[in-house]
């Protein structure tokens, strides 16, 4: 059984760090530590590097392995209709209060793999809004984005989903709206015409959309306090006055000074508005 | 710091009641009984047990006498700063909670100021974790397989890690009382 010594593992990490923000540009600076070195250890299993430092080296010297290192990085696990109590919130709270609104866009951030992005597109047709809809769905993973585009997952997810779905106040069944081939489901591709997938990095890109409503659920999680702070205040200037912001159901503002500028709608649920008064700055 | 599975709740029932206020240390708990629909453990706990029982709150501090049970659906980790974190990364051995996740990270946190408890389960989950926990000059307790329901996981543990410690369940939290006052 090898020791291990923390305070070396320390300095690996750091540098194996600082190489991914110098080298490629992504800043894993202010991500939680903890979910962080467990997953550069799993790297490191993974690809048999032994050391972190091995792992730097491929980074700095292999132009193809930062996508593999993102990959295993950014945690693309999701479902559809995870916590199916907020996706019913969605559909009888918040829809109804978008409707108001002749154009409505939406920001789906962190959209991993596009599981939820198919279930608000869901939402959205059964409730008669789709039309009016423009949703952007970010991810900093190429990869994930790449299979969100494809709608495509393993067929033994689908009875789970479809139980979520129902309890979410699905309106027909799940399966109306995927075909099933072997082991796999193909999501309906209509329900991505008004989906547009882009490569956005919460960390170091900007406001690109002017939103009704932000969903970004189990990203924050990942982020230190004053990331968090920076990304709320992002979402925050993204959003209409009045506009809705949805996070995961364990997430919350209360770390986050931007988080003043928000007031629950459904604290429990994780759902909440911006307040009308306060300049995009954040200053009320 | 323990860790348990199938069998876990008739374990930790008497071994929560017979740990007794005040402890000057906390006591963080992940049962593979909080995946998700399961809401109803820290009530059911708290029935049980004489110290404060509570679900370890996201970025909140660990807290010293009170038992900190890991929140269903997620992963619950220790910051270094020894406060609480959550992911949602994949489950591991199929648990989510998994008290790999829990352990390695406390082991990082803690270094030989922690005590790791493996009780009955039928997961492998736990072993690799308590094994960091020992690499760090932590403490590994082990419920004694054959006084255990379900003995996979305390086998797995010995078989993996080792133990320091390894007793029917009876004599555990005696040990983690007497360890608690000396510490
Ligand atoms: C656990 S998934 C959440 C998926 C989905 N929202 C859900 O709750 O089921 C977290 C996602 O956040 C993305 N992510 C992490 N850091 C990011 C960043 N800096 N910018 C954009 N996306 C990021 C990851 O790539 C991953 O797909």
């Amino acid at each position: 059984m090898d020791r291990i010594d923390p305070a070396l593992e320390d300095i690996e990490l750091e540098l194996f760090v600082r190489a991914l923000r110098q080298r490629h540009g992504y800043d894993f600076g202010h991500y939680a530590p903890a979910s962080l070195r467990r997953r550069v250890r799993q790297l490191v299993q993974t690809h048999g590097t032994g050391t972190i430092s091995a792992l730097t080296g491929r980074l700095l010297h292999e132009p193809e392995f930062v996508f593999t290192v993102i990959e295993g990085l950014s945690v693309p696990v999701s479902d559809m209709f995870r916590d199916p109590p907020v996706f019913r919130a969605l559909r009888e709270q918040v829809l109804p209060l978008l409707a108001s609104w002749p154009r409505i866009n939406i920001w789906q951030a962190g959209c991993a793999s596009g599981q939820e992005v198919y279930s608000l597109a869901i939402l959205l047709e059964e409730e008669g809004l789709y039309e009016r809809c423009q949703i952007y769905a970010t991810d900093f993973n190429p990869a994930a984005l790449r299979r969100a585009q494809e709608g495509i997952y393993p067929a033994r997810a689908a009875q789970a989903w479809s139980r979520n779905y129902l309890e979410a106040g699905g309106r027909h069944s799940l399966a109306d709206y995927y075909s099933a081939r072997y082991e796999f489901i193909k999501l309906d591709q209509r329900l991505r015409r008004n989906v547009s997938f882009a490569n956005h990095n919460l960390v170091t890109d900007k406001v690109f959309c002017e939103a009704q409503l932000v969903l970004c659920r189990n990203v924050l999680i990942y982020f230190a306090n004053p990331l968090q702070d920076r990304v709320l205040g992002l979402f925050r200037d993204s959003l209409v006055r009045g506009g809705f912001l949805c996070l995961g159901l364990r997430e919350s503002l209360e770390f986050a000074p931007s988080g003043a500028d928000f007031t629950a709608l459904d604290a429990n649920l994780r759902i909440y508005r911006r307040n009308v008064f306060t300049a995009p700055d954040g200053k009320a | 710091m323990i860790g348990c599975s199938a069998g876990g709740l008739g374990a930790l029932k008497p071994l929560l009641r017979a740990l007794t206020p005040p402890l000057p240390l906390p006591v963080i708990v992940c049962s593979h009984s909080a995946e998700p629909g399961t809401g109803l453990l820290v009530p059911l706990l708290a029935r049980h047990a004489r110290l404060p029982v509570r679900e370890a709150r996201e970025r909140w501090p660990v807290e010293a006498g009170i038992i900190h049970l890991a929140p269903p659906g997620y992963h619950l980790l220790i910051e270094r700063d020894r406060c609480f974190a959550y992911s949602v990364d994949e489950p591991v051995h199929y648990s989510r909670p998994s008290i790999d996740v829990l352990f390695e990270s406390a082991a990082d946190a803690y270094g030989a100021g922690l005590a790791g408890v493996m009780l009955t389960g039928a997961s492998p989950d736990g072993a690799q974790g308590l094994a960091r926990i020992r690499q760090a000059g932590g403490l590994a307790i082990v419920q004694d397989p054959a006084d255990a329901l379900a003995p996979t996981m305390p086998q797995a543990a010995l078989d993996q890690a080792g133990a320091d410690h390894c007793l029917p369940l009876a004599r555990i939290a005696p040990l983690l009382n007497e360890l608690a006052h000396c510490a």
